[in-house]
């Protein structure tokens, strides 16, 4: 940490009845690095002054998960992590605890407003390329959150033991049984039985109230204190640090605090009354949030018509799902043309050689006869892909300059028809299987897996324009 | 590259609209509309009596307290002088004395428990109330059946029509109507015998046990958005400070 001299501590405004609080202040900080903290993180932390609507979500990520975590530990005191219990506890916490529907929404509510504020936090770092040089650390601690938060919101899900919950786990937990060799000991050991039971729901409990906050916490700190060394990005993209006064404050920045700290307390009053309205108004969400299905306890023998996984990772779903027997004869020649392409642009001789090579495996695996794969474990294989694929943005982005303001038309393109398509993606996700869905999710796959492989080659030769030298406003 | 984007454009357009081509293609039972009033207690009263005359033989309601009906406007002692038959205190669960596995020999299947039964029955088609209000109102005569009942909301449905004496029995009928340039058939139920209530008095007492369904699926309710009305204005008074206060100290920064 950047460890400014040690000083006296100055407190402003010091009078009679200040005194006693300097005192004891000054006896922290002789101990503990109070002051200094406070001033490397929030009153002498200078941050860009140009910040605008977007950049009110990474705070409101820090809020929800407050909320997730105090609600959580009054849900734990009265929820039961056992099969026979576990729906009827729920009913209890909604019933019979004292304002429990009140704790019990904010969480479920919570879960889903986590994921709108980081899928908005992730879009502001895509249009800023808040993702780019020096910034990759916080992008992939950032992005390992997010990995973080689907675990997070995958086990917990489990919990009220609903109908949604137990399907949705057999569903996914059934991904990892379609990988070759191990997939049906691997998912076996994951259930810690042969179907989801009991020892299911316990372990699930244990991930989802310790093992992954706990991870959780760790990147958050990590994520910040990263941000914190480098500082932040602004709308403009341009280095606040390069332009400093005499005292070597940068001159577009200002104090986080206050100006920052007030000005993000306006945007969690208004987070709150959106938040609130779906708390107390419409907790169920049309279905999105809570699932009708999951209003009847779980039953191991009766299979729900459509299951489908919450709202957040439907878009993952879809992809799962578009990946067919027929699909992959077209996903091979993709995998032909992007070797070729890269063998015909790339300057580096080992990469030259290494990309038709891997090419060649590749498309052996998806299409060569007896050593081919299934399509059920391609569809696995790019439904993690779809997600981890965002930890290499920051090398894959290849253009000269880093905010969606100065960027040409290309990249303007490419982003506004990812969006596009991950929210149509997101919709079949909730949709039962038809031949033009699948059609659909399969063009999207395709389109999705575009926008950031053809990266290096369409930022590149985008028309930029000159970014000015001071932060606008 | 004038060509190019309207290809592009093409496409945005077909992405957008893609959603609402498959919904079209979606298709169901059309559900009647519940008509219901949350606020209304005395509908709820008479649905609880209802439900505990009618329903609860059989189906339990095993996350209710029966005391829990003083939030509808009763006190405990209108509570056990009339809606409690089987000796358990008012602070108990809504229980079934019914064995499950006796329950399935003679049904087929467990009756299933309806504490929640109004928020599990929703979907994209309707409200769980709207589900259930047409579903009690379309059982007809169907002697394929063992019991002699079928249902047009639930084909082959377990239960029998419990309240076919107020009802009176429905038929599946056939009518002709005018299709687009041809005539077609239409499967109808028409009430074939007339029971002690007629068809208004009928739809009137389900709308009140279904108003009371509603209400015992989640009891927090009018708390719930009584509550919430407090908390939003607090957060409006809230927002007008926290916009002042940041207004002042952004007055300089330029």
């Amino acid at each position: 940490m950047a460890s400014a001299p040690k000083e006296p501590v100055q407190f402003s405004g010091a009078g009679p009845l200040n005194a006693p609080i300097s005192g004891v202040l000054t006896w922290v900080d002789q101990r503990f690095p109070l002051m200094s903290l406070w001033r490397d993180h929030l009153s002498q932390y200078y941050a860009p002054k140009n910040f605008n609507f977007w950049y009110f979500f990474g705070g409101l990520a820090m809020l929800v998960l407050v909320i997730q975590i105090a609600t959580g530990i009054f849900l734990v005191m009265h929820y039961k992590p056992s099969a026979a219990e576990a729906f009827a506890s729920v009913e209890y916490i909604m019933r019979d605890v004292p304002a429990g529907w009140f704790i019990r929404y904010m969480h479920s509510t919570g879960a889903s407003a986590f994921f709108v504020v980081v899928y908005l936090h992730m879009f502001r770092g895509l249009m800023y390329g808040s993702y780019r040089q020096p910034r990759e650390l916080i992008w992939i601690f950032g992005m390992m959150i997010y990995l973080c938060l689907m675990a997070e919101a995958f086990f917990g899900y489990l919990l009220p033991w609903g109908q949604m919950s137990f399907w949705g786990a057999q569903v996914i937990i059934n991904l990892f049984d379609a990988l070759p060799i191990i997939g049906p000991d691997l998912s076996t050991w994951i259930r810690g039985d042969f179907v989801i039971s009991d020892a299911t729901l316990n372990r699930f409990f244990a991930f989802h109230v310790i093992a992954i906050p706990l991870v959780l916490l760790g990147l958050v700190a990590a994520h910040i204190m990263a941000l914190h060394e480098v500082g932040s990005n602004n709308p403009d993209g341009v280095e606040i640090k390069q332009h400093k006064d005499a005292k070597g404050i940068p001159l577009d920045g200002i104090p986080f605090h206050p100006y920052y700290t007030v000005k993000d307390l306006l945007g969690v009053v208004v987070f709150l009354f959106l938040f609130f309205m779906v708390v107390f108004f419409m907790p169920e969400m049309g279905g999105y949030f809570l699932e009708f299905n999951n209003f009847i306890p779980a039953d191991s023998l009766k299979t729900p018509p459509n299951i489908a996984p919450v709202w957040y990772i439907k878009p993952y779903y879809s992809i799962l799902r578009a990946i067919t027997e027929d699909f992959m004869l077209i996903l091979a020649i993709g995998v032909a043309a992007y070797s070729i392409l890269i063998w015909l642009t790339a300057r580096n001789q080992l990469v030259k050689l290494a990309a038709p090579a891997i090419g060649l495996v590749v498309i052996v695996l998806m299409k060569g006869g007896p050593l081919a794969l299934e399509a059920k474990v391609w569809g696995v294989a790019m439904m993690g892909a779809s997600t981890l694929i965002f930890f290499l943005l920051p090398w894959l982005d290849q253009s000269p300059v880093k905010s969606i303001r100065y960027k040409g038309p290309l990249f303007r393109t490419a982003l506004s028809i990812f969006v596009i398509v991950f929210l149509v993606l997101g919709y079949y996700g909730t949709q039962t299987v038809t031949p033009a869905g699948t059609l659909i999710s399969q063009i999207g796959t395709l389109i999705y897996f575009s926008f950031f492989l053809l990266m290096p080659w369409y930022s590149a030769r985008d028309k930029t324009k000159p970014v000015p030298d001071r932060v606008t406003m | 590259m004038g060509k190019n984007m309207n290809k592009l454009k093409h496409l945005i357009a077909v992405l957008l609209l893609a959603p609402a081509l498959a919904l079209a293609a979606g298709t169901g039972v059309k559900l009647d509309h519940a008509p219901i009033d949350e606020n209304d207690q005395a509908s709820q009263q008479r649905g609880a009596r209802h439900f505990v005359n009618y329903c609860l033989n059989c189906h339990s309601a095993s996350y209710m307290r029966f005391n829990r009906l003083r939030d509808i406007g009763l006190t405990d002692q209108q509570i056990l002088d009339n809606l409690v038959f089987t000796g358990v205190k008012v602070g108990d669960l809504m229980k079934v004395a019914m064995d499950p596995k006796d329950a399935k020999n003679w049904f087929g299947v467990t009756p299933p428990e309806l504490s929640l039964i109004a928020r599990s029955r929703a979907s994209e088609a309707g409200s769980g109330a709207d589900w259930l209000y047409t579903y009690l109102r379309s059982f007809y005569r169907d002697a394929e059946r063992p019991t002699g009942w079928n249902n047009t909301v639930f084909p082959n449905v377990g239960m029998p029509h419990v309240m076919w004496e107020l009802q009176g029995e429905q038929v599946m009928g056939e009518q002709k109507v005018q299709g687009a340039g041809f005539e077609k058939t239409e499967h109808v139920l028409k009430l074939d015998k007339p029971g002690k209530l007629s068809p208004v008095e009928y739809d009137r007492m389900v709308a009140d046990l279904v108003n009371y369904l509603v209400f015992m699926a989640e009891p927090a309710r009018s708390s719930r958005t009584t509550i919430g009305m407090f908390v939003l204005l607090a957060l409006g008074l809230l927002f007008i400070l926290a916009y002042a206060l940041k207004k002042e100290y952004w007055k300089d920064v330029h």
